[in-house]
């Protein structure tokens, strides 16, 4: 293992930046490790989540944005629930994943490509449209044979539709979308 | 009249951003002001004396001395005028530290500031009146509420120095939590083998009054002569009678009722004795789960007492006390851990506090001193400790570390090991918390000498495993994982949450309390065992979590300032107390009526109602000169022509 130079690698800029976007004084942990302990998915991490919040106390900015598990995190908030320090763990999770993707460090691009195939269906759709999703995900990631078992088992239950939903309040959602573009432009 | 001020530097504190010689020729130009200084500290024996050589060389018959807050210094400089042959009254201080140099770092404004300060002090020392406490007799009797390891120690030095202790005690016995403790740390010795004797010297002492299952229902009075109405809750026993044999506990057929003494690991009797070496030794009966008491039926107890000690009549009963002095030793009360639901406490059998497990260690506990789990009563072969529940945890309202649990802690998972020579223990801990003597060593046996797993993480949650066992998963941090552990036991390292009613015992005290309850002490480290109110001292963990020495050392030290202060002839009160200008009086009562200390009393003067003011009841809070709506009370030292002379010194133009 190497020795961490803190005095040269600690980079107060993001720390400041992922204290402000996500809105949590990361001071506030002391490393008590119950986000590890409950977080469901330490088993597939590379760092556990209690560790990528020791690396952001230590402004160890390219450690934590290389990282698999910003990208692995599904977001089920129990590290949010269980923190005695009442810090948004998973809110922490979800600004690094935006920081990485500013800054071109976008460790699993499989998990990437899913968020935007997602959100474009929902953008199109008003909501997610099943097979225009995995479509537009085998695309980008050339995938062709993930989760292929699953749609036999889907289709007769009625959980994928061939067509996109129709709903309500269509342009309302797409007016989000436009929204934030707008502000984030 | 003649006018001295001192402007004091304070070392740097004030020095470092107010000009003080600047102030001190200002304060030359303030009205009869004839003779003003800076000095480096004017609290220091030179300062004093500087002080008096100038009163008595420029004959001045005031003072004013522009330092830190009247909190810290000002009973000091009221006893250097008089030594200087000066009422002690006729005194100001300016507070150019706390209110000035500490806050603002503008050397100049600072220095106006304090200058601003000083003319208001000076403006009010020309209409001081000097002042004359009056003098009134001590009722040397203490009063300890609380009879736990700190009341005892408290009661106990009280006793041996000769005074009266009356003791109150909410439970059936005294003791307290350290009665219900198997074994001590760091010496493993047993608990109830040292305290004991010590309970036993409580029931004993010719001195002591013990008032047990009692609460105090209020308290007036003030220091010196308080008048407490303890209210003694009906035990349905007669205990002059009731001699502690248990027959009545054998034949009671109410077995569902808790046991509070066992922390309800197991259901006891509607009629009880807390545990063997109880004091007082006697039975008292739980009315709502007894029998005769709701349906009339039974009464069992009654046909089998040899002494004829139950009275299914008693009723409670208020006592009135007289005492001088007020310790508070009312002690802690165990978080509520089924708050954390991720580990299961009150839902699976097998996850129990760190009481119920002393408990179970215990020779006198419901299994005998056998470590059985609760669910199905088997030897557990793996202990795991869960530390910090309900301590240092923001989360659940909890931020402050109990401080107790890692020792033990440390000391349960040794004991486990001696009761069950092959099991193994596993010890979530965040940091150990071990600074006392021996303490430290004492958690390193546990590891080195015991072979307890210690693992550095919090626990996420437990669930049983379907299979008799509870699977716990943690954080180990050091490894940089999760982890997790099959247990047969588990055991909740609970913190200390202030007892039960303590704000309200606080409010009947007049004392101040802590976001938490906690009681305040008087200052964090010159007056651990004060509180704001005179003749009111803390002893033990109703001032915030301790161990046992720590609760003893306040015990011992609350009596000897309990000692202390009736080792006076008498006492002085405060002399800046309320005065009614009779002839503006109109007799309207709405003083009395808020006073919240009852110091006025309605008296007649040549048939026309008016209002009095008790001197020595008086605490000078000056509500009813707030109140009064004719201007005719006035609150010594602190009058309304004094209060406007200060504003008018600041708002001069």
């Amino acid at each position: 293992m190497q020795t961490v130079n803190l005095t040269d690698t600690i980079d107060r800029s993001f720390m400041e930046k992922v204290m402000e976007e996500s809105e949590q004084n990361l001071s506030l942990c002391y490393q008590c490790g119950n986000c590890t302990a409950s977080c469901p998915y330490t088993f597939g991490f590379d760092i556990p989540v209690s560790r990528v919040m020791r690396l952001m106390q230590t402004g160890q900015k390219k450690a934590v944005l290389t990282s698999s598990s910003i990208w692995l995190c599904a977001s089920c908030t129990s590290c949010t629930t269980r923190c005695p320090n009442n810090i948004d763990v998973a809110r922490v999770m979800d600004v690094l994943r935006h920081v990485a993707r500013r800054e071109g460090f976008v460790k699993e691009r499989r998990v990437k490509a899913f968020f935007d195939s997602f959100l474009d269906s929902v953008r199109k759709h008003g909501r997610v449209f099943e097979i225009g999703l995995m479509v537009d995900y085998v695309r980008k990631t050339g995938r062709f044979w993930t989760d292929m078992d699953l749609g036999p088992k889907m289709l007769p239950k009625g959980k994928m539709s061939l067509t996109p939903h129709r709903i309500k309040g269509k342009d309302a959602i797409a007016r989000i979308f436009k929204r934030f573009e707008e502000e984030n432009r | 009249m003649k006018i001295g001020v001192f402007v004091c530097h304070c070392g740097s504190n004030i020095e470092g951003t107010v000009d003080t010689k600047t102030v001190a020729e200002a304060s030359l130009d303030f009205p009869e002001v004839t003779f003003a200084t800076d000095t480096m500290y004017a609290c220091s024996e030179p300062g004093q004396d500087g002080i008096i050589e100038a009163i008595e060389e420029h004959k001045l018959d005031g003072v004013v001395v522009a330092s830190c807050t009247p909190r810290m210094h000002e009973p000091t400089f009221r006893k250097t005028l008089e030594r200087a042959g000066l009422n002690p009254y006729m005194f100001e201080m300016a507070n150019i530290r706390e209110h000035v140099s500490w806050i603002g770092k503008d050397r100049e404004a600072n220095t106006n500031k304090a200058a601003d300060l000083v003319r208001i002090a000076v403006e009010k020392l020309r209409r001081n009146q000097p002042l004359t406490p009056k003098e009134f007799d001590i009722n040397r009797r203490v009063l300890v509420i609380g009879g736990g390891v700190a009341g005892i120690q408290a009661a106990l030095d009280c006793a041996e120095a000769g005074l009266e202790v009356v003791m109150v005690e909410r439970e059936s016995t005294i003791g307290g939590k350290m009665a219900k403790l198997d074994k001590t740390f760091p010496t493993v010795d047993c608990s109830s083998c040292i305290l004991g004797p010590r309970m036993v010297e409580i029931a004993q002492h010719p001195n002591i009054t013990l008032y047990a299952y009692s609460e105090v229902e209020s308290v007036s009075g003030y220091v010196g002569n308080f008048e407490v109405q303890v209210k003694k809750k009906a035990t349905y026993v007669d205990w002059a009678k009731c001699t502690g044999c248990g027959e009545c506990v054998e034949k009671c057929p109410s077995r569902k009722a808790p046991d509070p003494f066992n922390e309800l690991l197991a259901p006891g009797r509607a009629i009880n004795i807390p545990f063997p070496q109880a004091i007082p030794k006697k039975a008292y009966i739980q009315a709502e789960h007894c029998i005769k008491l709701t349906k009339d039926k039974c009464g069992n107890c009654a046909k089998v007492c040899p002494s004829d000690a139950i009275n299914f009549e008693a009723k409670d009963e208020i006592i009135t006390e007289e005492v001088g002095g007020i310790i508070a030793a009312t002690g802690y009360d165990l978080f509520d851990w089924t708050v954390y639901e991720e580990y299961g406490g009150g839902r699976y059998p097998d996850v129990v506090t760190s009481l119920q497990y002393e408990r179970m260690l215990s020779a006198s506990g419901p299994t005998g001193g056998h470590v059985k789990r609760p669910s199905d009563g088997k030897e557990p072969k793996k202990v795991v400790f869960i530390q910090c529940v309900g301590s240092r945890d923001k989360s659940v309202g909890r931020p402050y570390c109990s401080g107790f649990c890692c020792m033990y802690t440390a000391k349960q998972a040794i004991l486990t090991k001696d009761h069950i020579p092959d099991s193994e223990s596993y010890v979530f801990y965040m940091d150990i918390r071990a600074p006392g003597k021996l303490y430290d060593e004492f958690t390193r046996r546990a590891m080195e000498e015991y072979g307890a797993q210690y693992i550095r993480g919090r626990v996420g949650m437990v669930y049983p495993d379907g299979e008799g066992q509870l699977v716990v998963r943690g954080a180990d941090t050091l490894m940089g994982t999760q982890v997790e552990v099959k247990a047969d036991l588990v055991v909740l390292a609970v913190g200390a949450e202030a007892a039960k009613n303590s704000p309200q015992l606080a409010e009947k005290l007049r004392i101040s309390y802590d976001a938490y309850g906690f009681f305040m002490e008087g200052h964090p480290k010159l007056k651990p065992v004060e509180t704001n109110t005179a003749g009111v001292y803390l002893a033990g963990a109703c001032q915030g979590a301790k161990d046992i020495p720590a609760s003893v050392g306040q015990g011992s030290a609350a009596a000897a300032k309990v000692i202390g202060l009736f080792s006076k002839e008498k006492l002085k009160s405060d002399p800046q107390t309320a005065l009614v200008d009779i002839k503006r009086c109109i007799g309207c009562g709405k003083c009395a009526e808020t006073c919240p200390f009852g110091a006025i009393n309605m008296t007649e003067f040549r048939g026309q109602p008016k209002a009095e003011v008790l001197e020595t009841v008086c605490q000078g809070c000056g509500l009813c000169a707030a109140t009064c709506p004719q201007g005719a009370v006035q609150l010594k030292h602190f009058t309304d022509n004094q209060i406007l002379a200060e504003v008018e010194a600041l708002c001069r133009f």
